[in-house]
């Protein structure tokens, strides 16, 4: 087949991808930077047959994707921080029922209604802690138009294989970003979905560990007749109140992801062979980073950076490795520190950490990075 | 030959967590018997709740069974009609669930007129929380939270439903077993959103309070208090204050008047997003060149 090339916005994007991934429920609340979304697979998606609709609130938003997932559906809902945090409690019940979905938040400044049309990164806290008690969390961070392809491609396959909801996490300008780009061919695409049941109903379990720390889901409908709670719950799926057995269960929650962290962080390594300032940065940052450091290369200066593609499970033996030898580490962010106090546990004493934190809406410019790396040389 | 509600309850999930007496028991009772009269097959059917102790239902129930957040329990069910516009769905809620926390899905499932059944247990209170007030507590009442009489207006949830765009909406209440499984069976018929209010007793909570701690004299006070719609028609404002009028407030032949009739033509939302789908795959609108 031809590859096509042809101008993409970042949001015209994720709801390609979406489809292409075989998404065919959408469930979404307008709101700015991220409506585009719901408006491309307000188009899109009754064309492949699928199904859109535009709920009350964020709320109803979530949940109406968990209820489509629960048939069978792979599901997208798209928002910004206020929507985000009104989504958080059932996002939450996502997790406690294992129901996988695609969260995508185009993050905007905020606390409250914040800076609606400016860029920010101010929301990977709350894309790990927003909704309360202890779960596992996948959030990618893509940083060119490209990415958001493929990496919207990841998270339904993320979602689908560890039964959960993935967080997709665009900066404003990169969601309103367009530009010409190759996608890759769809036959090539590798696509993912939930491990069904293979016994009869009767021996079906909806969170049967037998099978792993991922079990498989059965859709309603299909003969199987199980129930679905937010509360915890034993294999068969009823509430259970039995410390031994909650306790296993949250355990296996975090460790479905834990155990393979290792697999499913992903990162870009720029420059880093050898070099003794490392910056950390993901998203549009990242790209500012990327021409500081190469300004710098040309004076000499051995920089380099670490980009997150994969923020959440962040691999943090990786982030030891670079904080321990570099003589200094710089964290642009979007945001008042909030990667910057996870990294700051591990550079300690032994290494200089650099905090760059904008939160007025404008992007953080190439010279306030290459600046910063002059500093520390 | 005796009805047989094991056939459609998980048997091995008894005994139940209500209160001996409660008036939820006869709903869930009236909406098995419904189900029965449908004669659909068990795995069509999808039982979703919020929480409280209506919304408790659905664990005992033999069908795809799915117990929400509280409030919220129509957008899950919306999903998955939207999903799967061809099976059941029925939603279980209670007067705060239904009418607070879930107060803005409610009326816009009944905006709406989406396919599916909610049965809303009215018991005036808060009953598993440990009896708040709600919504539907009447005025000068004591709750755990209105000791000194309850002042919040109420809603009536009927007229809610009906003015927000429901299809099909009755009320009856747990003294009248049959009369619910009638409404529930017509909500169940009914292609659309239906609305059925089943007054019920919950004596433990709001009885206690208000010197009917027990289920009888508790179904008493709710007793004294019904009067039929076609009564209620020739009753004053005033008479009516505090009442529970039961009856149908839209049915198949609802009285042809302007406000009936008005803004109650809106197509079947499943139906209506079918018409979507076929626009959508004939037009070029969007389409990747
Ligand atoms: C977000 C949220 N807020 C509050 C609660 C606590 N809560 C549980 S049930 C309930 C009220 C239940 O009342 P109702 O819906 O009338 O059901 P009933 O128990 O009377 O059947 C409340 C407030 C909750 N579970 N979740
Ligand atoms: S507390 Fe009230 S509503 Fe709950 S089970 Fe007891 S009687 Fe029924
Ligand atoms: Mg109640």
């Amino acid at each position: 087949m031809k590859k096509s090339v042809r101008f993409y916005s970042g949001a015209e994007l994720v709801a390609m991808a979406a489809i292409d991934a075989g998404c065919r429920f959408f469930g979404g609340y307008p709101i700015t930077p991220s409506s585009e979304i719901a408006e491309f697979m307000s188009i899109m998606l009754p064309k492949v047959g699928g199904k859109y609709i535009q709920m009350e609130d964020e709320i109803a938003a979530m949940g109406s994707v968990i209820g489509a997932s629960l048939t069978g559906e792979k599901v997208l809902t798209a928002t910004s921080g206020p929507g985000f945090s009104l989504k958080q409690e059932n996002i939450g019940y996502a997790y406690m029922a294992e129901v996988p979905c695609v969260v995508c938040n185009v993050m905007r400044g905020g606390p409250s209604t914040g800076l609606p049309t400016a860029l920010a990164q101010s929301d990977i806290m709350q894309a790990k802690w927003g909704t309360h008690g202890d779960h596992p969390v996948i959030a990618l961070t893509p940083a060119y138009l490209e990415e958001i392809y493929e990496m919207t491609i990841t998270a339904f396959n993320l979602a689908e294989t560890y039964r959960m909801p993935v967080m997709l996490l665009l900066d404003e300008v990169i969601a309103h970003l367009s530009s010409a780009i190759d996608l890759p061919d769809k036959e090539k695409l590798v696509i993912k979905s939930r491990r069904k049941p293979t016994v009869t109903p009767d021996k079906y379990y909806p969170y049967d560990t037998a099978y792993g720390d991922v079990p498989p889901m059965a859709n309603f409908f299909e003969g199987y007749r199980f129930h679905v709670t937010g509360l915890s719950h034993d294999k068969t799926g009823f509430p259970t109140t039995d410390p031994e057995l909650v306790q296993a269960d949250q355990e296996r929650q975090i460790r479905k992801v834990s155990s393979k962290a290792h697999e499913i962080f992903d990162y870009e390594s720029y420059l880093m062979k050898d070099a003794e300032i490392a910056i950390f940065a993901f998203g549009s940052t990242a790209r500012a980073a990327r021409v500081a450091i190469d300004n710098a290369r040309k004076m000499g200066i051995k920089v380099g950076m670490v980009r997150f593609r994969v923020l959440w499970p962040l691999d943090e033996a990786e982030v030891l490795k670079v904080c321990s030898r570099s003589k200094a580490v710089i964290v642009p962010e979007m945001n008042m520190g909030q990667l910057s106090t996870i990294i700051e546990k591990f550079t300690a004493d032994r290494t200089k950490l650099v905090k760059i934190n904008h939160v007025g809406g404008v992007p953080i410019h190439p010279t306030d990075i290459f600046n910063e790396i002059k500093g520390v040389n | 030959m005796a009805f047989e509600y094991e056939k459609y309850l998980r048997m091995e999930k008894m005994p139940h967590l209500w209160c001996p007496g409660c008036g939820i028991g006869i709903v869930l009772k009236a909406m098995i018997r419904s189900l029965d009269n449908m004669g659909w097959d068990k795995n069509d059917i999808a039982f979703v709740s919020g929480i409280g102790c209506t919304s408790r239902a659905p664990g005992y129930i033999d069908c795809n069974t799915l117990h929400t957040t509280h409030g919220r329990a129509l957008t899950f069910a919306t999903g998955i009609k939207m999903a799967q516009p061809a099976k059941h769905i029925v939603v279980f809620s209670g007067d705060g669930d239904a009418t607070a926390i879930g107060g803005n899905h409610f009326i816009h499932a009944c905006r709406r007129n989406i396919d599916i059944t909610l049965v809303v247990v009215n018991n005036n209170t808060y009953g598993m929380t440990g009896g708040q007030h709600s919504p539907t507590t009447p005025i000068g009442y004591k709750t755990s939270t209105t000791s000194f009489g309850n002042i919040d207006p109420t809603f009536d949830i009927c007229l809610l439903a009906k003015a927000a765009g429901a299809s099909y909406v009755a009320r009856s209440t747990v003294n009248k077993g049959k009369i619910l499984e009638k409404y529930i069976t017509k909500g169940l018929e009914n292609k659309g959103f239906s609305v059925i209010v089943a007054t019920a007793n919950c004596h433990t909570q709001f009885g206690r309070k208000n010197k009917m701690g027990d289920p009888i004299s508790a179904r008493k006070w709710i007793e004294s208090r019904e009067i039929p719609l076609d009564k209620a028609r020739n009753m004053k404002a005033e008479e009516l204050y505090d009442k529970i009028i039961t009856g149908e407030f839209i049915s198949e032949e609802p009285e042809k008047t302007f406000w009936d009739n008005y803004n109650h033509s809106t197509q079947e939302y499943t139906d209506a997003y079918q018409t979507i789908i076929e626009k959508a795959q004939k037009s070029k609108d969007g389409e990747s060149k």
